[in-house]
């Protein structure tokens, strides 16, 4: 029983419950990085990192916390854990830090880290939370894990910075352009819920 | 560019070519869920635009004066959210006194511009790009007015659409993200004008 409530915790944000197509939640923050599939993997990490271990600690905290300040107290939990990400990664990869700029610290502001402590982590025990937020985080970042790699591919010919296509190709500029994250993201969502949702509305 | 123009070079800049919400994907979420309707799309708009206009230039004081002297830099993220938690409270308790109709209307999506990415996304910029108090103060303006001018656009798209047949998968979200889309190439077209660093 248990067994199975930890699987369905871990599976469904990766697939039916996927936080991305059924709420377009949280795309906010991430998908400005998505023309470089380098950058969209260290911010991806970044938002698993938080919503995994925000979503314990305020299942911890989750019978002393007074519900008035409830909010208040749930974003400086978050903030703690995005000042470690911005913190690590200013000391390690100062040339990512540079990349990333403001959007490291908007991983606060990522609807799906508060969005799952306010649905799951309030009402549930710390590891389950921490599952869920790790699950969550996982479903989110293979989205946009998807998005970058046809953005930087078809926008520059090439993926993780190396050249894959030849010089025969022409650079689709608008992809790693604004205009381009919208239109993928768009389509992603199209495909998904025409054949992925319908099947299981029928189900 | 001389100091004296670059307010108002930035306050352009920041409604046109950098738009907030079109170039930077910033406060994608309430846009996507407001923007359904006209009218709470207005109201949501002009909170955004006096959360902006006014939290920026706050935080700038707070940077400057609070965080700098004490090499406290890293805790910007926490305090930024603070200033901006306890302003969207204030704006909350007006237009709750004021306007009982357009308290009703935005329901829960006033609590949310806190965590509305654009606001703290104004401040951050605003660090990195390290503008001036009164530069600030108009980056915050002219980014709330370009987020306002985006979504009323859109607000006003999505009702036309109401009666267009879009195919199943598409509609809501996604036909929401391919007009805005559109919009970002629109706005492109302003990028030869001037830009923000």
């Amino acid at each position: 029983m248990a067994k199975n409530l930890i699987r369905k915790t871990f599976l469904e944000p990766l697939g039916k419950n996927n936080p991305v197509f059924v709420q377009i939640l949280g795309i906010c923050s991430t998908l400005a990085v998505t023309n470089k599939l380098q950058n969209t993997m260290v911010m991806t990490l970044g938002v698993m990192f938080t919503a995994a271990f925000s979503s314990w600690t305020i299942s911890l905290l989750r019978n002393h916390i007074p519900s008035r300040i409830r909010m208040m107290v749930e974003t400086m939990v978050i903030a703690t854990f995005v000042i470690i990400v911005d913190v690590v990664l200013k000391a390690y990869y100062p040339e990512m830090w540079k990349q990333l700029g403001p959007y490291v610290g908007l991983i606060i502001t990522n609807c799906i880290v508060m969005g799952r402590i306010e649905a799951f982590a309030l009402q549930n025990k710390p590891m389950l939370s921490l599952i869920d937020g790790l699950s969550s985080g996982l479903g989110y970042a293979y989205v946009l894990l998807i998005i970058a790699f046809i953005r930087e591919l078809l926008g520059t010919g090439s993926l993780w910075g190396y050249r894959i296509l030849g010089t025969w190709w022409t650079n689709w500029s608008i992809m790693i352009m604004p205009p381009g994250g919208f239109f993928v993201l768009a389509i992603i969502i199209w495909v998904i819920r025409e054949t992925i949702m319908k099947e299981a509305k029928h189900a | 560019m001389p100091d004296s123009i670059m307010p108002f070079a930035v306050f352009f800049a920041s409604i046109f070519t950098g738009n907030i919400l079109l170039t930077n994907y910033l406060g994608m979420c309430s846009f996507l869920s407001v923007s359904k309707e006209l009218k709470t799309s207005v109201g949501l708009g002009v909170a955004v635009i006096f959360v902006m206009a006014t939290t920026t230039p706050l935080n700038w004081l707070v940077y400057q004066y609070l965080l700098i002297p004490f090499e406290l830099e890293y805790l910007r993220f926490i305090v930024f959210i603070i200033v901006i938690a306890a302003f969207v409270q204030l704006t909350e308790m007006t237009i709750e006194r004021y306007s009982e109709n357009l308290y009703q209307a935005l329901g829960i999506f006033l609590p949310l511009i806190t965590v509305n990415c654009a606001i703290l996304g104004v401040s951050l910029f605003m660090v990195i790009r390290e503008y001036t108090f009164i530069t600030s103060f108009f980056f915050g303006l002219g980014s709330g007015i370009g987020w306002f001018i985006a979504i009323i656009a859109m607000a006003g798209i999505r009702q036309k659409l109401k009666n267009a047949s879009v195919p199943p998968g598409l509609e809501g979200p996604g036909i929401a993200l391919v007009i805005a889309g559109f919009m970002a190439m629109a706005f492109m077209g302003f990028s030869g004008m001037i830009s923000l660093s």
